[in-house]
């Protein structure tokens, strides 16, 4: 009898399992799965100038894979993504350091670290359109670079250039890379950094050899974030770029606009491989689920 | 093997802001000792020992050691080294590169450092556990692997936080056996802080007994616990009662007090407590002025003569061993 009462308890937990885990399952199935299954269903689909119609075709992947555009924005994607984490890196990593380090009590941690998030209050698209009359010919840029003497002409490549675009990366998104790094170096036991310092490890081997080793979780993923976000864009790239350069995102917003959505899920899938994939290479590097 | 580096402190103070956590402390240990700084939580001795070690600013007063003054060198230039309470190992790097990190900073090729270090596991009998990480040891693995990187460094004085608090009691018994041997091995001296008497009884050839920041008594350990100063050092030790009489306050010692039935003894009392412990009884008693006072019996008198609780004894010692106690 007790065997069976205990079996029987185990299927009741079993099914309670399942019961509390569902709300989120079926949250992610309608609106992850569900979509993303739609997204590589339409990339198979045929398109004229006019109509789509349902279809188990290649021509989409065909024409993408075939064609030298698709390579030339695919390496200026990498481009920016590249440039754009090390920059987010370099900046993210020095004010965590600052705040964890430098600053000793929580208090002055907790009010400069929510100083970082107070331009968060506001849009995207606001922070990233105020840069234009900063960055213009004759804007404030210029005009103060020619007030000083530094320049006699206004600078072209500060606005609607990869300059541009790039600056606008690392403006919206250093903070993605500051949290999870900051978090990390929090949880560095300061005795660590005194037994560096014991050792007779000077402040850069310390930073080295033991404070780098250690935030590696944290800059992983804020290497996802950042990585994550710039490949997805393509809002930041048509406004700060003048609609002089493009990315992947700028491939697909032009396919949907003309309406070619299949073309367009093609190459959405595309992006998606090829970011899971780089994710997944990174993940093989650096074990993150400790800091989950 | 002994060395005869000396360690001195010069009126040592340690301020935060308004407060004094150690207030003009100076005590001169001698060259290749052990010695157990002893306190309560609170009373400036952890504060001494990062001081000493270089991870805390001296306020006033100077640290010598070997005739130079050493209050404001960087920790590695001290000849001091440090184990740290929680061992403060590297979680990223394994046993051999944690115990080889002070080598590998100085520039040391790795041949060598590898061999140094594997002769400093060899030591603390942790060959067999070079190439683990710090998270697959035990409480003791840790803090062998983390007295071979102290010591690799080759310092004049080790100063040890709290070592053996972490440890469980079974553990912390071995342990403090085998800390005790490698400095008499080494000859080095050893500055052990700890709030456990029994630790510091065990260990320590001198003891530095402090309390509010101040130093209470100091010297060796048995002339201390024979003739404790003041009543804190007599209560703090263990051991002791402390008994105020006509003529002031005096400590006595559990073992030297006597429990019996004449009436000429100095104090009565009556019976509140007895606890068999095996090769001891300890009698507890109450006397005059609701205080308590513990006799620690042999079994073989104890029980050649029973008592019972609540039952009324005198309570006596011989008159020298009294100590007269400064409040």
């Amino acid at each position: 009898m007790p065997t069976e009462s205990i079996s029987g308890k185990m299927k009741n937990s079993n099914l309670t399992g399942w019961a509390l885990a569902s709300p989120l399952m079926l949250v992610l199935l309608v609106f992850l799965v569900a979509p993303i299954i739609m997204i590589v269903v339409v990339s198979f689909w045929g398109a004229t100038e006019w109509s789509i119609y349902p279809a188990f075709l290649f021509d989409n992947y065909e024409f993408l894979l075939t064609s030298d555009v698709t390579y030339r924005v695919f390496l200026n994607t990498f481009k920016y993504a590249f440039i754009t984490w090390v920059c987010t890196l370099l900046i993210g990593f020095t004010v965590a350091y600052f705040l964890a380090f430098h600053i000793r009590t929580l208090t002055w941690q907790i009010a400069l670290f929510l100083l970082c998030t107070i331009p968060f209050l506001t849009s995207n698209i606001i922070r990233m359109i105020s840069w234009i009359p900063f960055l213009g010919r004759n804007g404030i840029a210029n005009s103060t670079l020619i007030s000083m003497g530094v320049i006699e002409e206004p600078l072209e490549w500060l606005l609607f250039s990869d300059f541009s675009v790039i600056l606008a990366f690392v403006h919206l998104y250093t903070l993605f890379m500051v949290v999870p790094i900051f978090n990390t170096m929090m949880r560095i036991d300061k005795s660590l950094i005194e037994a560096s310092v014991d050792a007779g490890a000077t402040g850069w081997q310390t930073l080295w050899h033991v404070i780098i080793p250690l935030t590696k979780p944290g800059i992983m993923i804020g290497t996802i974030f950042v990585v994550a976000l710039v490949m997805g864009d393509f809002i930041t790239v048509r406004f700060m770029s003048g609609s002089q350069s493009a990315n992947m995102g700028r491939l697909i917003q032009n396919d949907i606009a003309l309406l070619q959505y299949p073309s367009a899920s093609a190459t959405a899938v595309i992006l998606l491989i090829t970011v899971l994939i780089l994710i997944g290479t990174l993940l093989r590097f650096v074990d993150i689920r400790k800091e989950l | 093997m002994r060395n005869n580096i000396e360690l001195e402190l010069v009126s040592l103070t340690k301020r935060y802001g308004a407060t004094v956590a150690v207030d003009a402390i100076s005590y001169h240990f001698s060259a290749g000792t052990y010695a157990c700084l002893l306190g309560p939580s609170g009373c400036g001795k952890s504060s001494t020992l990062r001081m000493i070690a270089g991870h805390e600013m001296v306020s006033d007063g100077a640290i010598i050691v070997g005739g130079r003054n050493i209050s404001n060198l960087p920790p590695a230039k001290r000849g001091t080294a440090m184990m740290f309470q929680n061992y403060a190992l590297f979680p990223h790097l394994t046993v051999l590169d944690n115990v080889a990190f002070s080598l590998a900073m100085k520039g040391v090729d790795q041949k060598t450092r590898r061999a140094r270090a594997l002769e400093l596991l060899e030591l603390v009998d942790m060959t067999l556990m070079a190439d683990r990480l710090p998270a697959q040891l035990s409480g003791g693995q840790q803090q062998r692997a983390a007295l071979a990187r102290a010591l690799i460094t080759k310092p004049d004085i080790l100063l040890l936080d709290e070592p053996l608090s972490a440890l469980d009691p079974f553990l912390r018994v071995r342990m403090r056996a085998e800390l005790k041997k490698l400095q008499r091995e080494l000859g080095i001296t050893f500055v052990h802080v700890t709030h456990g008497q029994d630790e510091a009884l065990a260990l320590a050839d001198e003891i530095v007994v402090m309390n509010n920041a101040k130093i209470e008594q100091a010297g060796k350990t048995r002339v201390v616990f024979d003739a404790p100063n003041t009543a804190f050092v007599a209560r703090f030790l263990g051991s002791h009662n402390v008994v105020s009489m006509p003529e002031g306050m005096v400590a006595v010692r559990s073992d030297a007090l006597k429990v019996t039935n004449d009436k000429s003894a100095k104090l009565p009392g009556t019976i509140t407590n007895i606890e068999y412990q095996g090769t001891h009884v300890a009698v507890t008693a109450s006397i005059a002025n609701e205080q308590e006072v513990t006799a620690l019996l042999s079994d073989k008198d104890f029980f050649g003569n029973p008592k019972e609780l609540g039952e009324v004894v005198g309570l006596d010692w011989e008159a020298s061993a009294a100590h007269a106690l400064a409040s």
